[in-house]
């Protein structure tokens, strides 16, 4: 099998107190993993560390066995949907059309094969009728799928995405995990950021349960335990009992 | 008493005034709309010097309040239809501003006011315009900043918790029945007496920066606001009393010096503040790598 | 309309009004940069910490000598941009209070210069004065030749790097995810800002040019959906302000330029607030009317359909009772 990303004792600090202590963890190839712990866990951090977005204090990154730096093309990103302003002049096929950015390069302009690339992408979360919609307009969900769209774009084989299904509707939902799945069947390796206990055992094949340090990694059925829960969520006996009980 | 000690007190009393007041403005991420104000009351001053020939300053210090806070509606009126908020401040004072400039271009021959001193002010005209009250004779300047400036310690005083909370937590003010709209006009009247005050003798930039310097520096000295305006006073009397010797030396504008050493003195707290400062930061992230 | 004739017959008038043309394009495109990065207040720490450098510059020649004075005003305006995100990042203090200080303090010391400058009678010194306040009317040809260069300049970067700058203003996390050099993107955009305040200078002044990166692009907004269009009209409408603001200043010798143009530019931008087809208040509020109107009437139709029917039954037609 082979190895998609390697972490390996990645701290990251904010000022003085570290939000990420020493995590390491490999991924194998083509695994849907899923990215779960309380507020605070540093799971956001972790990704912006692993993609070069917030300093390492420590550790290294490597995907597909090279540092992420000469990595990008193979690399693609759904941040959250906060980090943008969408009162920005523009409409959903502009956005999606910026994934293809990397693959054009600076200076150049996109090509007509980009143009449609990105609207195969739109139609494909099912926004094909919304492309030149502009993005103010659209609901938190139709925001959602265009950064899925977005990232889809990219053309990459690992993905990382940041709480995708955070507020959006049950529709958005189903598409995603959708688009999840179909990812999966390419062989692509996908990282989710997560934050609903209801559904990990449903989405996820693996799982990586942290609270600033790694409490646990690898296949969900493995991971997804009392115990491990008790130790990275701490306190919420009666609610970790009933969802790994349903987990098993 | 001497005409440089005057002066020293004038500029003194206005880096107080402005450095206390400005501390609000500072936690409330609100330096920019100081700024603002601080330019825009420049038409309301030039209509009231106009119409009253700059004899009553009471009503040129109401009036010219009044256009203040109007000021800060206008702006936060353009930012509820839509306008970003750092856009929007943009727009409207520059566009006052520019109003006010052009009225005491058209107009400079009829108040006594010309383009130059809009800007820095002329602290040293401060001791020749006495005025007595109650048998104490001082100049005109410093009756008006006093008055200023207890007028604001008092105002402080007196919605001292409210003013805390809502700087801190506004949501959490209004939750609590506290009147957030009032406590927030009521600053920006502050800011814009602290403005008409001290703007014939120091000008618009100086003006701000007292408004914002001092506090800034006060804020990376203390976790305490009770500490942090206090400093912000310390800190103001330090920059005007310094900034007085260093343009008496060199022969310079009094308020370009007042604010320089206002920042000089600012530099100093950046880089060697105990809690806060650069030097150690760096101290402590090369402490932290080791132990890592 | 004799005089606008002789102004524009007039050769050094032509070169006036043409700088003021290339001031307001250029601002009205960069400026939608600071914009969308919600740095538009940046544009005016630019332009007062430019004036120390203006001074030292002066300082230096000991005479007028706009290109000088250019470099001057580009150095201490590229350290006003450092030093307000150094404090920004080496501290607790927020952006709005470092621009503040920033702002003020390189401002003050400019003044110390200035009146320290003054102070050794230097006679040529009134060259200093304009750059306050903006004295449109001191370009000359050779300034003009400089100003063309730089927004030509300018204008190209713009045109070469359009959708690398919209990733930068629109989602710079992302860009970088990309491999997008997007620290030095945004290095380049503030190289730009500031060249385009250092250009503006002579003729709007320190203390109003930021106006022209804010309110041009501001009330483009209102026209537009699309960045494109956006910068295009933005442009248009600074090099609109700047054009119609220096001739109407020059009809009154007191004024200096720089208020005037500032002042064109606000009344374009009421204009754009109020009426612009799909944004503007007018049309919005007439809107709502419309529905307001609508939904009143569907209601009145409800309740009327409602009193023929009083049981909410199915509606009998014809006399069946």
């Amino acid at each position: 099998m082979t190895t998609a990303i390697t972490v390996k004792d990645v701290t990251i600090a904010y000022r003085k107190k570290p939000v990420v202590q020493e995590v390491s963890f490999t991924v194998p190839e083509g695994k849907l993993v899923g990215i779960m712990g309380p507020n605070g866990a540093g799971k956001s951090t972790l990704i912006k560390g692993i993609l070069g977005l917030l300093p390492l204090v420590s550790g290294e990154v490597s995907i597909y066995g090279k540092p992420y730096k000469s990595q990008r093309k193979l690399i693609g990103y759904v941040p959250q949907r906060e980090s943008v302003d969408w009162d920005f002049p523009t409409n959903a096929l502009d956005v999606v059309l910026m994934g293809r950015y990397g693959h054009a390069g600076m200076f150049r302009r996109l090509r007509a094969y980009d143009k449609e690339f990105a609207y195969a992408c739109l139609e494909k979360v099912g926004m094909a009728d919304y492309a030149k919609r502009q993005i103010s307009q659209l609901s938190g969900g139709q925001q959602q799928r265009v950064f899925l769209a977005r990232a889809l774009a990219q053309d990459a084989h690992v993905y990382f995405m940041d709480e995708p299904f955070t507020g959006v509707d049950a529709a958005t939902e189903k598409a995603i995990v959708l688009l999840l799945e179909e990812l999966k069947s390419q062989g692509k390796t996908v990282l989710v950021v997560h934050h609903d206990l209801q559904t990990v055992n449903e989405y996820f094949d693996w799982l990586l349960l942290m609270n600033i340090r790694k409490v646990a990694f690898g296949p969900t059925s493995e991971v997804f335990v009392p115990d491990n829960l008790q130790e990275a969520y701490g306190g919420k006996l009666l609610f970790q009992k009933s969802a790994a009980y349903n987990a098993q | 008493m001497s005409h440089g000690l005057w002066i020293i007190i004038t500029g003194s009393l206005v880096a107080a005034s402005c450095g206390f007041v400005g501390c609000f403005l500072i936690l409330r991420r609100m330096a920019m709309l100081g700024d603002a104000i601080s330019h825009a009351v420049l038409p309301g001053i030039v209509i009231a010097f106009f119409l009253s020939n700059s004899t009553d300053n009471v009503f040129m210090l109401m009036g010219a309040t009044v256009i203040g806070v109007l000021t800060a509606f206008f702006i936060q009126t353009l930012h509820t239809a839509g306008v970003q908020e750092d856009a929007a401040i943009g727009v409207v004072f520059t566009s006052l501003f520019a109003i006010g400039v052009v009225l005491v271009s058209l107009f400079a021959s009829d108040i006594h006011l010309d383009v130059q001193h809009v800007l820095y002010g002329e602290i040293a005209y401060v001791p020749w315009d006495m005025a007595t009250l109650a048998g104490v004779e001082m100049p005109r300047a410093v009756w008006m900043i006093s008055g200023v400036f207890a007028l604001s310690l008092l105002i402080v005083g007196l919605f001292y918790k409210e003013l805390k909370l809502v700087s801190f937590d506004a949501q959490m003010a209004a939750a609590a029945g506290i009147p957030v709209v009032f406590i927030h006009y009521l600053l920006m009247a502050l800011v814009s007496m602290n403005t008409v005050a001290a703007f014939e003798s120091v000008g618009a930039i100086l003006v701000v920066a007292m408004l914002v310097v001092p506090g800034a520096a006060a804020y990376l000295l203390t976790d305490r606001l009770g500490a942090m305006l206090g400093l912000s006073i310390v800190f103001g009397i330090v920059s005007a009393c310094a900034g007085y010797i260093i343009a008496v030396y060199f022969d310079v504008s009094i308020s370009g010096a007042m604010t320089t050493s206002a920042g000089l003195l600012f530099m100093l707290c950046f880089l060697f503040s105990p809690r806060y400062g650069v030097v150690s930061r760096v101290l402590e992230q090369r402490r932290l790598k080791k132990a890592t | 309309m004799d005089f606008l004739l002789s102004v524009i017959q007039d050769p050094n008038a032509r070169w006036v009004i043409a700088g003021c043309f290339l001031l307001g394009i250029s601002s009205g495109v960069l400026g939608c940069f600071a914009f969308l990065r919600k740095q538009s207040l940046m544009g005016d720490v630019i332009a007062h910490a430019a004036l120390p450098g203006i001074c030292l510059a002066f300082m230096l020649q000991g005479e007028k000598n706009t290109m000088l004075f250019m470099l001057g005003a580009l150095g201490t305006g590229l350290l006003g941009t450092w030093c307000v995100h150094s404090i920004v990042r080496h501290s607790r203090i927020k952006s709005d209070t470092a621009l503040g200080i920033v702002l003020s303090v390189f401002f003050g010391f400019g003044t110390v210069l200035l009146t320290g400058i003054a102070q050794t009678g230097a006679a040529n010194q009134s060259g200093l004065d304009a750059f306050l306040f903006g004295k449109a009317a001191s370009l000359v040809q050779a300034d003009v030749s400089m100003m063309a260069t730089t927004a030509g300049i300018l204008l190209v970067l713009v045109l070469l790097l359009f959708k690398e700058f919209k990733l930068l203003c629109f989602d710079s996390n992302f860009g970088r995810g990309l491999g997008f050099p997007m620290g030095i993107l945004d290095a380049m955009v503030m190289l730009m800002i500031v060249l385009t305040v250092v250009i503006g200078l002579q003729a709007v002044g320190v203390v109003l040019m930021s106006a022209m990166l804010i309110i041009p692009p501001l009330a483009a907004r209102y026209w537009t959906e699309k960045l494109s269009r956006m910068v295009l009209i933005s442009g248009i409408f600074g090099a609109i302000s700047g054009v119609f603001g220096t001739i109407i200043s020059g009809f009154v010798p007191k004024l200096s330029t720089g208020p005037v143009i500032v002042l064109a530019a606000a009344v374009l931008f009421l204009f754009s607030m109020l009426a612009a087809p799909r944004r503007g208040l007018i049309v919005r509020q007439v809107e709502r009317m419309r529905v307001r109107r609508r939904v009143a009437e569907e209601r009145a139709s409800r309740e009327a359909e409602r009193a023929r029917v009083p049981y909410g039954g199915a509606v009998s037609k014809g006399g069946d009772a």
